[in-house]
């Protein structure tokens, strides 16, 4: 979660602070599609990127209880869009839940297996009582 | 009857035999799903067991929206019946096949395919 990053000259970011509230994720998703749309990822790949940060921030309503909004960080390089998603609540780990199989009509873990499998990179970081940190990478196909 | 709220519109209306198509518009997502969970319960509770879900006006659905299609596949099965899906938009049913919500709903290209499927 503390990877140094590259010279900040290079890295365009855009912060996003919305209460921690259904009716505003909507809003969360199509801002940051905004910002992808800059990078020039293409239609589907911004459809995945809205869809991931909006499951990472209905994760937080559903799970984040106490937490009054829900921080969005976009770090846009030339090469990749990194967005971090952080609450204040108490969380449920990721590797909690249980991955799924082809068949499965479970309802729960569908958000968080659908982050992992449209963003490249996901990391997560829960401390007690302190919140939740999503950050996940979707890069720029070549 | 129909059912409107920020960007969802629930259209149902009954087709032939004991079949009820559910016509959806819009995005579900954390806030609108609960009206569709609503629209489809209702039908349940009346007895309707046989839905056709169509998701050809439907721009974006995320992991609460496939929760609420899964809940009422759940429900109908319980009483022998059962839940086909119509969608083409290549997105929407990217989402299926990731999750591999294909096994288990029947998805179809037009209403009338999908609902002859359930007779």
């Amino acid at each position: 979660m503390n990877q140094p990053l590259p010279n900040t000259d290079d890295i365009d970011v855009v912060d996003l602070r919305i209460p921690c509230k259904a009716e505003w994720v909507a809003l969360a998703r199509l801002s940051v599609a905004a910002v992808a749309s800059r990078l020039n990822f293409s239609i589907d790949e911004i459809e995945d990127i809205k869809l991931a940060v909006a499951e990472a921030c209905t994760n937080a309503i559903q799970h984040a209880h106490g937490s009054p909004f829900i921080e969005i960080k976009c770090e846009a390089t030339g090469g990749e869009l990194r967005l971090s998603v952080r609450d204040y609540g108490r969380g449920t780990r990721p590797e909690n839940i249980r991955s799924r199989e082809p068949d499965d009509d479970r309802v729960g873990g569908l958000g968080i297996f659908l982050i992992r499998s449209l963003m490249d990179d996901v990391e997560y970081d829960v401390q007690p009582d302190q919140g939740t940190l999503l950050v996940m990478v979707k890069r720029l196909t070549v | 009857m129909e059912r409107t709220t920020l960007d969802i519109k629930v259209n149902v209306r009954e087709a032939q035999g004991d079949c009820y198509i559910v016509e959806l518009s819009g995005e579900i997502d954390v806030y609108t799903s609960p009206k569709v969970k609503d629209a489809i319960g209702d039908l349940i509770d009346r007895g309707v067991y046989n839905l056709v879900i169509d998701l050809e006006k439907v721009r974006y659905i995320d992991s609460t929206g496939l929760g609420v299609l899964i809940g009422g596949l759940k429900r109908v099965r319980e009483h022998g019946g059962s839940v086909n899906l119509v969608c083409t938009n290549p997105q929407i049913r990217k989402i299926f096949d990731i999750t591999g919500l294909v096994k288990i709903f029947g998805i179809f290209e037009s209403e009338d395919a999908a609902t002859k499927a359930l007779a």
